[in-house]
């Protein structure tokens, strides 16, 4: 579904991705951990087409998109949650889902119709999917640092994407905001039959619910394999788990 | 929840209402109260065209008075020169600026922020340079004067119109071009279109990843603020009984864009207060003292701080006080 070969970016000298394949089958949820700067988030905008790779291919659905706009990407099926929070911090949280839900359905350059009577169902749908139904109109900028994490994944489910790229849905989150936010997740993966990807800093969070994982390391795979390969490979405990506890914390 | 007083005065087509209230001023005020709100409606029109820029997509022009400028000339040659009726030169002004924002939008919108809003600046410079020095077609320094009114002759056959001056009825007429363009401006802002626009001024990375092409959203909004700033060009040359190169020079650009700011960019209406405002002001002041810059400023540094929003925003930070203050719940 999701595919990269020999993806590579330098900035200046310093190669931020080195040689990276990876491939995520559909349905997959698959992840992408590694220290801090070790180019996960590099890696999710070189998929994305916010960065042009210096070396390499991305494959969406079997198509080369590498190299194309951001906007052409997510129009073949590719939705994205950035690390910062990434909303319309002055619209209404209706507004922000109802933006997406039309620019997906290609009704931007209608500039004759009254944007505040379209999409109403499927946007309130969308925010009880996320959990926000209750505030649609609310200032999305005043929301909690949880909702507006919330936000985010509901604008990049407005594009019904099959693959969604999420870059730590869970930074800056309690535990107990984490543990709801990933529930959320792998609900409406498992709903949707998404293909996803995503980042994590919480080990127990990507060992229970990853299917594959890759760990990264200076710009390059160092391994990857499903969480028990990638538990067992000693170079991985060396360079990078390190003393953190190995077992899913029940 | 609204308040039911809240969604009657949202339901109030203010365009209408306005449009009203000042279609009486020729039979109430002077001749100079009518050269007046000849002058505030087109500025407002003009304003209002920045803003689509400036507040709904977060693009700040310097050189939006480009396509004021090419409104005026390219209306002021063909009534001229060319002695061609108002009903073709209008459309073909706004058509001329259109199309001078689309070649020049299309440069504008490959840079960002403040380079963005330099070369929008440079590019204006261009057409002033041209209007001034292009003596065959523009006038040259010596511009274009005495371009003739419409001809109003239809509205002699309007009951109540028939008796009004020729600046009177051109009054009437601009006030309807004017209140035409600001509801179809109103329309777009409310449309799919001015909600991707927003997007864009909030968020641009963000709104790529839903799928916008950014630059060429951008490049829209140029081209449709161009068209009505050359509309309200247009206006504003046969209201001057000319036309004329500092019409095209940077300080009208900065003239606009105060008045747009003072007003407030976060509301459709901030930059018709705006327009007012300063229009008023500087008739006031200037029969008071000659020191009018001085006083702009002051004023000017007054409002910004203490409206950050611009006077829409201080009236409707008032308003929310008020209902607060009496006890109901408060409007979003």
């Amino acid at each position: 579904m999701l595919e990269v070969r020999g993806l590579s970016k330098s900035f200046g000298g310093f190669r931020a991705v080195s040689d990276v394949d990876l491939a995520v089958a559909e349905g997959e949820i698959a992840a992408v951990i590694g220290p801090n700067g070790a180019g996960k988030s590099t890696l999710f905008s070189l998929i994305t087409g916010h960065l042009r790779p210096t070396a390499g291919s991305v494959f969406v659905d079997g198509r080369d998109v590498t190299g194309l706009a951001p906007y052409k990407i997510c129009g073949m099926g590719l939705g994205r949650s950035f690390q910062r929070t990434n909303i319309f911090p002055k619209l209404t949280v209706l507004e922000n889902v109802r933006a997406a839900l039309l620019a997906h359905r290609g009704e931007g350059p209608n500039f004759w119709s009254r944007a505040s009577r379209l999409c109403r169902g499927e946007a309130e749908v969308l925010l009880g999917s996320i959990g926000l139904a209750g505030q649609a109109h609310v200032v999305s900028g005043t929301l909690s640092y949880g909702n507006q994490k919330q936000l985010e994944l509901g604008i990049a489910l407005a594009s019904n994407p099959k693959i969604l790229l999420l870059d730590e849905p869970t930074a800056g989150m309690s535990a107990s905001e984490t543990h709801e936010t990933i529930a959320l997740i792998e609900r409406i993966a498992r709903e949707r039959r998404l293909t996803l990807l995503f980042t994590e800093h919480d080990m127990a969070v990507v060992f229970s619910v990853a299917q594959r994982i890759a760990v990264m390391h200076q710009g390059r795979v160092i391994a990857h394999g499903d969480p028990s390969a990638v538990r067992a490979d000693a170079h991985v405990r060396r360079v990078y788990l390190g003393d953190a506890p190995m077992e899913p914390r029940r | 929840m609204k308040t039911p007083a809240t969604a009657l005065v949202r339901r109030i087509p203010w365009v209408l209402v306005v449009f009203l209230a000042a279609l009486t001023i020729p039979w109430i005020g002077s001749r100079y109260d009518t050269f007046l709100a000849t002058q505030i409606a087109i500025s407002a029109l003009f304003a209002v065209s920045l803003n689509l820029l400036l507040g709904t997509t977060g693009l700040v022009s310097f050189g939006h008075v480009a396509y004021f400028g090419i409104g005026s000339y390219v209306c002021g040659i063909l009534m001229k020169t060319y002695a061609m009726p108002f009903s073709i030169a209008l459309p073909a002004a706004a058509l001329g600026a259109a199309f001078g924002a689309l070649v020049f939008g299309f440069f504008c919108v490959r840079l960002t922020k403040i380079y963005f809003a330099m070369l929008t600046l440079a590019f204006s410079q261009i057409i002033w340079a041209i209007c001034f020095k292009w003596n065959d077609v523009t006038g040259g320094d010596q511009g274009l004067p005495d371009v003739p009114y419409p001809d109003l002759g239809w509205m002699s056959s309007v009951p109540l119109l028939d008796g009004l001056r020729i600046a009177d009825q051109f009054y009437v007429l601009t006030l309807i071009v004017v209140v035409l363009s600001l509801a179809a401006i109103q329309r777009v802002i409310a449309s799919p279109f001015g909600l991707m626009l927003t997007t864009i001024r909030e968020n641009p990375e963000r709104a790529a990843s839903i799928g916008l092409n950014v630059r060429g959203y951008e490049l829209a909004a140029f081209v449709i603020a161009g068209g009505f700033a050359g509309i309200a060009g247009a206006l504003f040359g046969i209201f001057n009984r000319g036309v004329f190169a500092d019409f095209v020079y940077w300080p009208k650009s900065a003239e606009v864009m105060i008045m747009t700011i003072l007003g407030g960019i976060d509301y459709f209406w901030g930059p018709v207060v705006g327009a007012a405002t300063l229009v008023l002001l500087n008739q006031k002041i200037t029969s008071y003292t000659e020191y009018w810059p001085f006083v702009l400023g002051a004023v000017l540094l007054v409002l910004l701080f203490a409206f950050p929003g611009g006077i829409a925003g201080g009236l409707a930070t008032g308003a929310n006080w008020l209902r607060r203050k009496k006890g109901g719940p408060t409007g979003a």
